[in-house]
């Protein structure tokens, strides 16, 4: 039964790629954007850009203004309790490597730092190398078959030397959440910090910073329908004060000599340099838009297209499911057949899925995969996207075979 | 242009082939006739880095002329490896850094192989080859 998107036409881009014959499965790499991203942009652009907080004149008042605007949206999004603990970084890996310059000086050798094994090496590395520059242990909670951080071990290995957890809320290999709660609630009770990748889980359904009670939230603008170039840092207030400085110059300052300066406090203090202005403006018309859907309509019907994707998976001869994935996307490999094979044959159909390592070699190696193809859907994928997937790969695989 | 009759052979059959799929088993057919690499050859040395998939690329130069060998476990890499190879063989170092390879995957319908943010990796094959031309 044919289940369409309602939001579908709100995307242009999607009639512009489907008018190429692009069938776009790969919203969990970036996403489509809203014609009220397009708008905004456009209007920003059109009508006088300038630079924010530190131009007393007409158009840098306005920017300004639109600009402090996103952080209210951005706080009321993840439920923050004052949108000074919103910093605006240039994506998720950037905000990620903010933390690991900013936390250093708290760590000394011999502590340890507990990452899971399905971290996207945005949230592996920053975090790998401290622990090089400050000789600390890594410590690498393992996975369960179905995909999850395995609790029981997890609770075992987070204990007092543990200085830091970082966690992904939900997988981009295996589209599985992350069991949060008991976990920043263990790692809070030794003392650790918390630091939770939300670049897919904000994807898909509303989260609560407080609620979740981690330390710090990270996420991507153009994973949630915003621009590229924007990323997001959400920090408990008390967890916002630990953090040095990393980046100089711009309206982080608030006093500079020559051989001395002082810096602002979050969040200003942690923007360095021009902000992605339009990017960050851009965001704002976006949470407007998603703000303005029924998100349990939204929750339905990616839930719904996902059951489809994971069932019609499951039905093919010899492919074979990574992990349980619970929402938004599917990876998989099919047996005696090379995933590049594959992603060759779905790419001259024009079906766009990722293939390969998906930023976690880590991960891969340890399901002993080369790589897999990942199927990821967005809130204007429809069911007839999925069939033309579905009939791809069968055509495909009968090439091969 | 002086096409080996490999070569020609290979132009033919890709410009008379309708479709994707026509080509899809066309490069899978020129790929079984890929000479099969030994384990010996599948040296980190000779391992092409840059690609998805596992490539190695065996080059020597006899009298002169090059000799390549190359192979994946991706069966389409496979196959335009093959096409690769059989417009390079036997060449010198200089024929070798003045071919142009992007025009002859074009002749061959085959363009949009070499681009660089695709992940198959014959886009990195030919970096390896444009440097082993101007060191030799």
């Amino acid at each position: 039964m044919f289940q369409p998107s309602p939001w579908r036409t709100d995307f242009p881009a999607i009639a512009a790629l489907q008018r190429q014959h692009q069938t776009y499965l790969d919203s969990a790499a970036t996403t489509q954007k809203p014609q009220a991203l397009l708008d905004a942009l456009s209007h920003y652009y059109g009508h006088g850009a300038a630079n924010v907080h530190r131009a007393q004149h007409l158009p840098g008042a306005l920017a300004t203004q639109a600009f402090e605007g996103t952080r209210d949206k951005v706080a009321a999004w993840l439920n923050a309790a004052d949108a000074r603990q919103i910093v605006f970084t240039h994506g998720a890996t950037s905000a990620l490597n903010l933390l690991a310059y900013g936390l250093e000086h708290r760590f000394e050798a011999g502590d340890e730092i507990a990452v899971s094994g399905l971290e996207h090496h945005a949230n592996l590395l920053p975090w790998q190398q401290l622990a090089h520059r400050r000789n600390l242990r890594l410590v690498v909670l393992p996975v369960t078959d179905q995909g999850h951080v395995d609790l029981e071990q997890a609770l075992q290995l987070i204990g007092p030397r543990t200085r830091l957890l970082a966690i992904s809320q939900l997988s981009n290999v295996l589209g599985t959440w992350q069991p949060l709660t008991p976990l920043l609630a263990h790692a809070r009770a030794q003392g650790a910090l918390s630091v939770v990748d939300g670049a897919q889980g904000v994807v898909h359904g509303r989260h609560d910073v407080q609620q979740l009670a981690c330390d710090f939230y990270v996420f991507s603008s153009h994973k949630l329908y915003g621009p590229d170039g924007v990323g997001v840092l959400y920090g408990r207030q008390d967890a916002l004060a630990l953090l040095r400085h990393w980046q100089y110059g711009g309206e982080m300052v608030q006093m500079a000599d020559y051989q001395s300066a002082s810096f602002r406090p979050a969040p200003l203090g942690f923007e360095a340099g021009t902000p992605p202005i339009a990017g960050v403006i851009g965001l704002g018309a976006t949470l407007d838009y998603l703000a303005s859907l029924d998100v349990h309509a939204v929750a339905a019907h990616e839930a719904s297209l996902h059951q489809c994707l994971v069932r019609g998976l499951a039905d093919r001869e010899g492919v074979r499911l990574l992990g349980s994935p619970e929402v938004a996307l599917a990876s998989f490999v099919i047996d005696g057949v090379h995933n590049a094979d594959i992603a060759h044959l779905l790419t001259e159909q024009g079906i766009a899925v990722r293939a390969g390592h998906h930023c976690a070699m880590p991960l891969l190696r340890h399901l002993g995969l080369d790589g897999a193809i990942r199927v990821s859907l967005g809130l204007y994928s429809d069911s007839d996207d999925l069939q033309r997937f579905f009939e791809a790969l069968d055509k495909g695989l009968e090439l091969l075979r | 242009m002086n096409l080996s009759p490999e070569a020609s052979q290979a132009l033919e059959a890709f410009e008379q082939a309708r479709g994707w799929e026509q080509r899809a088993r066309l490069l899978m057919q020129w790929g079984d006739r890929l000479e099969p690499l030994g384990d010996s050859d599948k040296t980190e040395t000779n391992r092409v880095h840059g690609c998805e998939s596992l490539v190695w690329l065996v080059a020597v130069q006899d009298d002169g002329q090059w000799r390549f060998k190359a192979g994946s476990d991706a069966r389409m890499l496979r196959g335009l490896l093959a096409l690769l190879l059989v417009r390079v063989q036997g060449l010198a170092s200089d024929q070798l850094a003045a071919l142009d390879l992007s025009a002859w995957f074009t002749q061959l319908g085959l363009e949009r192989q070499l681009s660089p943010s695709r992940s198959n990796g014959l886009h990195a094959v030919l970096l390896r080859m444009a440097e082993l031309a101007t060191q030799g």
